[in-house]
């Protein structure tokens, strides 16, 4: 059986290529058919804020791919709720991630069998 | 009896380094790496991801009373006959280029070549799914 792989992503869309390049982990293992899942933590929870304007900073839009990730075959998403209050996180895009309090995802990590942090 | 006991617990062992070459987290990853193959593990890939692709770099150079941590990485490599992988999208962005993909991109700038290799994001998944423990340095 393959071995599951969680990539947690804890950095803001645009403040780097580190929430690309940890997306682009986790497209690549949907591309494989591997058992992956994505936990947006600490600031990586605003790539699900609403209404983002990346043109505004000659960027290319991050949250296209993100609606893309079901399609890809990764179904597993999450995001740390105390994480998005924390940083008054309003409207979201990407509806099929399920909150989790800081206590849950300490059983979502022990869950998978290799865990990346980016 | 410590010998027997050393190879039932041998471990392997997939690497994953993402800070640069002057960062003390990709020193540490490369300690750990000597460390394993000395306590009879055995280390299936090493892959260089986001700014990590610089270890991999010709380019850098050291001031001389420091650690040249690429030089190092070359070398143990070499030694070990061991897998060192580049993200070539990661280094592609960062212009840390081999010979054929500088061709390719028409650039002068060659900094990467064997015992390196550049090569997809499939190779990291490959190289968890081979490994018992997935060790990372240097992410955030």
């Amino acid at each position: 059986m393959a071995k599951s792989l969680l990539i947690i992503s804890r950095q803001s869309p645009w403040s780097g290529p580190g929430a690309r390049e940890a997306l682009d982990i986790v497209l690549a293992g949907g591309a494989f058919d591997l058992p992956i899942g994505l936990l947006f933590l600490d600031d990586g929870v605003l790539q699900l804020a609403a209404g983002q304007n990346a043109r505004a900073l000659q960027q290319k839009d991050l949250s296209a791919n993100l609606q893309a990730l079901p399609m890809f075959g990764v179904e597993e998403l999450f995001y740390c709720v105390d994480s998005a209050s924390a940083r008054g996180l309003g409207d979201r895009s990407l509806d099929e991630a399920q909150p989790l309090a800081a206590a849950q995802i300490t059983a979502l990590i022990d869950r998978y069998d290799q865990v990346i942090t980016l | 009896m410590a010998a027997v006991l050393l190879i039932e617990s041998a471990m392997k062992f997939a690497i994953a380094v993402f800070s640069a070459a002057h960062a003390p987290s990709s020193r540490r990853a490369l300690l750990f790496a000597q460390a394993a193959l000395a306590g009879g593990h055995e280390i299936v890939r090493l892959f260089f991801y986001q700014d990590g692709v610089y270890n991999a770099s010709d380019a850098v150079v050291t001031p001389q009373d420091e650690t040249d941590l690429p030089k190092q990485w070359r070398t143990f490599i070499t030694e070990q006959n061991l897998d060192g992988v580049v993200c070539i999208a990661a280094a592609l962005r960062r212009g840390v280029l081999n010979t054929e993909e500088a061709g390719r991109y028409q650039r002068d700038a060659v900094a990467v070549s064997a015992p390196w290799e550049l090569s997809g994001l499939g190779q990291l998944h490959d190289a968890v799914q081979d490994a018992d423990r997935l060790i990372c340095f240097g992410g955030a």
